[in-house]
């Protein structure tokens, strides 16, 4: 059975980190299974876990009283789940919910704060790896605003 | 016995072609199947267009969505006077075409490599022809993927078409869509998150996009990010086409016209303008 920090070692998010910083992360770490329609996050609670989908699909909600949810984004393997645990308040801004059986690896972003801030190597390191991600799901979300399909 | 001597073609006098099958795809989107009232249809390249004349009202350039035996296919979406009268036209109804013109997709030059081809909303229309084509000789190509982007699941063009091809088990298809409630099964998202999930070689991959210029340029970002050099990246270019021989200028692109210069051009000869607010 491989252990967590080799799990997270075949992650491409954490590709090339060096193992003792994989090794510090998996400490943070734990594997969660989700099953269809289950709730990876809710939007408003605090942001204290993110996820890197190993296996499955999620999708990223936001619900209007009296609508349906719309769903904004899906994120499938490989991918992460969760980037409001790194900027404050720390609180989730999306519901993120399991479209299919999913499976992914948990990281308890308290502890991993707690570790950026005691080695701002390793801050630096994640920064890295997650600002990248942010920025290109922000291109994607002001492509998704343009309209291009639109007929005018 | 002298020989009667022929007048040299006029290539702006459209030839007469007549509706032979009218079906609605999507609100203001029909697909016209089109046959000459005499003779045969000239042979046609994916990815070329024809001028289509609705008869007093104007001419307007509609790429080739496919062909019939007898005919043209071509998908209309209603948003002038010309186009808005030609997608309403019925089974029967007479309008003017010349062409094809404009250059196709290099299909063949892709035989032995992996293709992405990379549609947003109606460009999917130019792109079929060449899919049939790599499909129809399929042990010749690598991996083959389609990816599909549109603005909700009710404005998925061809959708029958994309599910027979995801049906067969040596294409890979994927289809995803800018806004959607929960009831849709599929991907949300924009199609150039679907080329960071593809699978294909870059340095054995060609790539065909089509759709509007926006989606088309993140699109060759995606793809460039991918490692996938320019020259083997094409995409199928839009601008107010008229005369569709080089001769108005209407279509100037930068140094190239795109009506006899492309519309399908290699990503390495307008990437430097491709942004280019003035041209």
């Amino acid at each position: 059975m491989e252990t967590m920090d080799q799990l997270m070692a075949k992650h491409p998010f954490f590709a090339g980190l060096a193992p003792e910083y994989l090794e510090l992360l998996a400490g943070c770490a734990r594997n969660y299974r989700f099953d269809a329609g289950e709730y990876l996050i809710r939007e408003g609670d605090p942001a204290d876990t993110f996820y890197l989908i190993r296996h499955g699909r999620v999708t990223l909600e936001i619900a209007a009283p009296g609508s349906a949810p719309v769903v904004i984004s899906t994120l499938g393997e490989s991918e992460i789940v969760g980037a409001s645990w790194i900027v404050p308040p720390y609180r989730a801004e999306f519901d993120a919910r399991a479209m299919d059986l999913t499976r992914a690896i948990g990281i308890d972003a308290k502890c991993l704060r707690g570790k950026c801030d005691a080695d701002h190597h390793l801050g630096y390191e994640m920064m890295q790896r997650f600002l990248p991600i942010i920025v290109k799901r922000l291109h994607a979300t002001r492509l998704q605003i343009l309209d291009v399909y639109g007929s005018k | 016995m002298m020989q009667a001597v022929m007048p040299p073609r006029d290539p702006m006098v459209p030839d007469v072609y007549r509706v032979s099958r009218a079906q609605s795809e999507l609100a203001g989107v029909v697909t016209l199947e089109v046959e000459p009232v005499s003779g045969n249809r000239p042979a046609g390249l994916p990815g070329q267009f024809n001028m289509l004349y609705a008869m007093g009202i104007g001419e307007v350039a509609i790429s080739i969505s496919g062909e019939t035996p007898r005919g043209f296919v071509h998908t209309i979406r209603a948003v002038g006077a010309v186009s808005g009268a030609l997608a309403g036209m019925e089974e029967g109804a007479v309008l003017g075409l010349r062409g094809p013109y404009g250059t196709g997709w290099p299909v063949a030059e892709a035989e032995g490599s992996d293709v992405v081809f990379v549609a947003g909303g109606l460009g999917l229309a130019p792109l079929r022809p060449a899919i049939e084509a790599v499909l129809a000789a399929r042990e010749r190509y690598g991996r083959v993927t389609i990816l599909a982007g549109c603005r909700s699941p009710r404005e998925i063009l061809f959708r029958h078409q994309l599910e027979h091809w995801r049906q067969r088990l040596d294409v890979e298809v994927q289809v995803t869509v800018d806004h959607a409630d929960t009831e849709w099964r599929g991907n949300v998202g924009v199609v150039p998150s679907l080329i960071r999930r593809a699978a294909f070689d870059p340095d054995d991959t060609y790539a065909f996009i089509c759709g509007p210029e926006v989606m088309m340029r993140f699109s060759a970002t995606a793809l460039q990010e991918a490692n996938l050099p320019a020259e083997r990246t094409f995409l199928s270019m839009e601008r107010n086409m008229k005369c569709a021989i080089g001769l108005c200028g209407h279509c100037q692109f930068g140094p190239s016209f795109i009506c006899k210069d492309g519309p399908v051009m290699a990503l390495d000869r307008i990437a430097g303008i491709l942004a280019m607010r003035e041209i």
